[in-house]
């Protein structure tokens, strides 16, 4: 019985088998798409996203250099259009002669790496705790609910910073850090989202049907609450590529040689007034990423949530 | 209203008190034992190591240590620094001032410009300067603000050389610091150039700061005031012949800015947040710049006071938002 899985509770009642399902469900894709594309900034974004991600895959192929090659010699090479550039090394070489394309190139995977693996973690742990916040209220709620209080009354950026302190400086524990400042607002979504939708007749019947539990929190009501959780994934996607590059510029994050964009702003930064490249093309690279997934997170909440007013 | 303004007060107190227990409990979950820190590589004594112990307290059971730490943060001790031996707390109100002026400086242009801009996006949605406006916000929203702080640096400094790169008066300049506020105490020295010298070291850090609140103002401002344009009441006024610079000033926005208010509000978070970045690339001698450098020094006294006092300078800003949501806006104060 897939048919309880479905996003309206009305579509499934009466359904036998799965074509007319199917139907229905590449319909709603369809609206999805036709509002989505409604949004010309979110389609470039979504184009955008979709050649960072290409870029990201195909990284050892695209890239011309190794990303961690030094090349004596060209040390501070400009980018090829300005004098002294050449063509081997086309946006320019750091202070150390390695390639500033072939470190974008890479740089690309951790920044998507990063996005992927927090929004995972901080959905997937904030949705638990928000259901169960939602679904028992109670003193749990409340218990939660002051706890999410606590981790929100911190800046996020200074507490992600302090617990990287604890925790020592890398990657993974940078990408550990800003998923726990995240996941709070999981958690207040999806446990105001579960509060509204509880006492619908949907949840009565099944209950009265005699669903347990766990079965009317994640088959029944979950799936009707997904659509605000999407937008907010879209939106602390970029959030956390910003927050990791951050890090990596503060030197909590990645640390080096990784060809990752905020800790190779922090290895450009003593060049900053010699060498422009170093300094602009990395910063410039989380730039277009960040607004790219921005511009989609702003077309998924106008297909997704059409009470929301586009702004 | 002061029923309302206590029943929010009491809500602060388990955050407040669960604030404080995660900065206590950070200096103890620190790989390492604290006084063996202190020491360095040089390592040290048994004796001294229990004398030390017993000074700070380490060698009593943990809530009795929490106890004590709160017994202290009451009578206003927050602590000592490790690394200059001051108390934390008049560290932290020499520091305070510069992060205040450069904050209050960047929520100033960033309402100043955030507003207005919001506003015309919305009077002329869909026109070219909506899709303007609203793009560089998106901009503005996305941008990395420790990279744009030395794109600046580069432009300004570097190739026109109109600005200073670092620092919050040029070293020619010297006098007593009165209110904390470079541009007041500037003025007050009565010194030639002191306070030119003085804002064009204000400039680029006041951008930096104020591009993410100024970039979500605006949107903020202008879907606000689409929804109230919709409204009866506009309708109303506009039918009675008012002019629309009227209806828009004063029918519209007033009601419209309800909801900004708010978002002017919790931009002091993200303002906090960003003087990290900011104060550290400008090397702006205020709060942001002392939390990360004491992290880095592993002046963990520090780390833990100073999250506690910008937690709790956090909530009672948003506690005052609150409040002054409920002032205009008395439909929710019940």
């Amino acid at each position: 019985m897939s048919s309880t899985n479905t996003k309206d509770p009305n579509a499934a009642v009466g359904l036998e088998g799965g074509t007319i399902i199917a139907v229905t469900r590449r319909a709603r894709l369809a609206e999805f798409w036709y509002y989505f594309s409604q949004n010309r900034g979110a389609v470039i974004g979504l184009y955008v996203f979709l050649a960072i991600v290409v870029i990201a895959l195909l990284a050892p192929v695209i890239a011309p250099h190794s990303p961690s090659m030094q090349n004596r010699g060209s040390f501070l090479l400009p980018p090829v259009w300005q004098e002294g550039g050449n063509w081997s090394f086309i946006l320019g070489t750091d202070a150390v002669g390695r390639d500033l394309l072939s470190r974008l190139i890479y740089g690309a995977r951790f920044s998507l790496f990063i996005g992927v693996v927090v929004v995972s973690v901080a959905v997937s742990v904030g949705i638990l705790i928000g259901l169960i916040a939602g679904y028992f209220r109670g003193a749990v709620d409340t218990v939660i609910m002051r706890v999410m209080d606590i981790i929100l009354a911190f800046p996020s950026l200074l507490l992600a910073l302090v617990l990287v302190a604890i925790l020592g400086p890398g990657l993974v524990n940078a990408m550990i850090a800003i998923a726990l400042v995240q996941q709070p607002h999981y958690v207040r979504l999806t446990r105001a989202a579960v509060m509204s939708e509880k006492g619908r007749d949907y949840v009565t019947a099944a209950r009265v049907a005699g669903a347990s539990n766990i079965r009317l929190m994640f088959k029944t009501i979950l799936p009707n609450c997904t659509a605000p959780l999407i937008v907010q994934a879209a939106l602390s996607f970029s959030t956390a590529i910003l927050d990791a590059a951050a890090l990596g510029f503060l030197g909590m994050g990645a640390q080096p040689p990784t060809p990752e964009w905020g800790t190779m702003l922090a290895e450009a930064r003593e060049f900053i007034l010699r060498a422009w490249w170093v300094v602009t093309f990395p910063g410039l690279a989380i730039l277009i990423t960040v607004l790219a997934i921005n511009l989609m997170g702003d077309g998924l909440r106008d297909a997704l949530d059409p009470k929301l007013k586009r702004s | 209203m002061l029923r309302f303004f206590l029943s929010r007060l009491a809500l602060l107190i388990p955050t407040f008190i669960g604030v404080s227990i995660v900065a206590f409990s950070f200096i103890r979950l620190l790989p390492g034992d604290p006084i063996m820190l202190l020491a360095g590589e040089r390592g040290m004594s048994e004796e001294r190591y229990q004398q030390l112990q017993a000074l700070y307290g380490f060698d009593q059971p943990l809530f009795v240590q929490y106890f004590n730490y709160m017994t202290d943060l009451l009578q206003g001790d927050f602590g000592t620094s490790i690394v200059t031996k001051r108390p934390l707390l008049q560290e932290f109100l020499t520091l305070f001032p510069a992060t205040i002026e450069l904050s209050l400086c960047a929520i100033i242009v960033a309402v100043a410009i955030g507003v207005p801009l919001g506003v015309i996006a919305a009077v002329r949605r869909g026109s070219w300067l909506d899709q303007t406006v609203m793009g560089a916000a998106l901009v503005g929203y996305s941008m990395p603000i420790f990279w744009w702080g030395l794109l600046l640096i580069i432009f300004f400094s570097g190739i026109l050389g109109w600005t200073p790169v670092s620092g919050r008066i040029s070293l020619l300049y010297f006098f007593p610091p009165v209110t904390g506020f470079m541009l007041i105490d500037s003025l007050l020295s009565g010194q030639a150039g002191a306070f030119k010298s003085a804002l064009s070291h204000l400039i680029l850090p006041t951008i930096v700061l104020a591009t993410i609140p100024l970039a979500v103002i605006a949107r903020q401002t202008r879907s606000a005031m689409l929804e109230v344009l919709g409204e009866d009441y506009v309708r109303t006024a506009r039918s009675k012949g008012l002019p629309p610079r009227r209806v828009i000033g004063l029918h519209a926005l007033r009601n419209a800015l309800i909801p900004v208010v708010t978002t002017i509000g919790l931009q002091v978070g993200v303002l906090l947040a960003g003087a990290i970045l900011t104060e550290t690339i400008f090397s702006w001698p205020g709060i942001g710049k002392w939390m990360v450098d004491s992290v880095f020094k592993r002046d963990y006294a520090v780390v833990q006071g100073g999250l506690l006092l910008i937690a709790a300078i956090i909530m009672i800003v948003n506690l005052i938002v609150d409040v002054l949501y409920g002032l205009i806006n008395p439909r929710i104060r019940h």
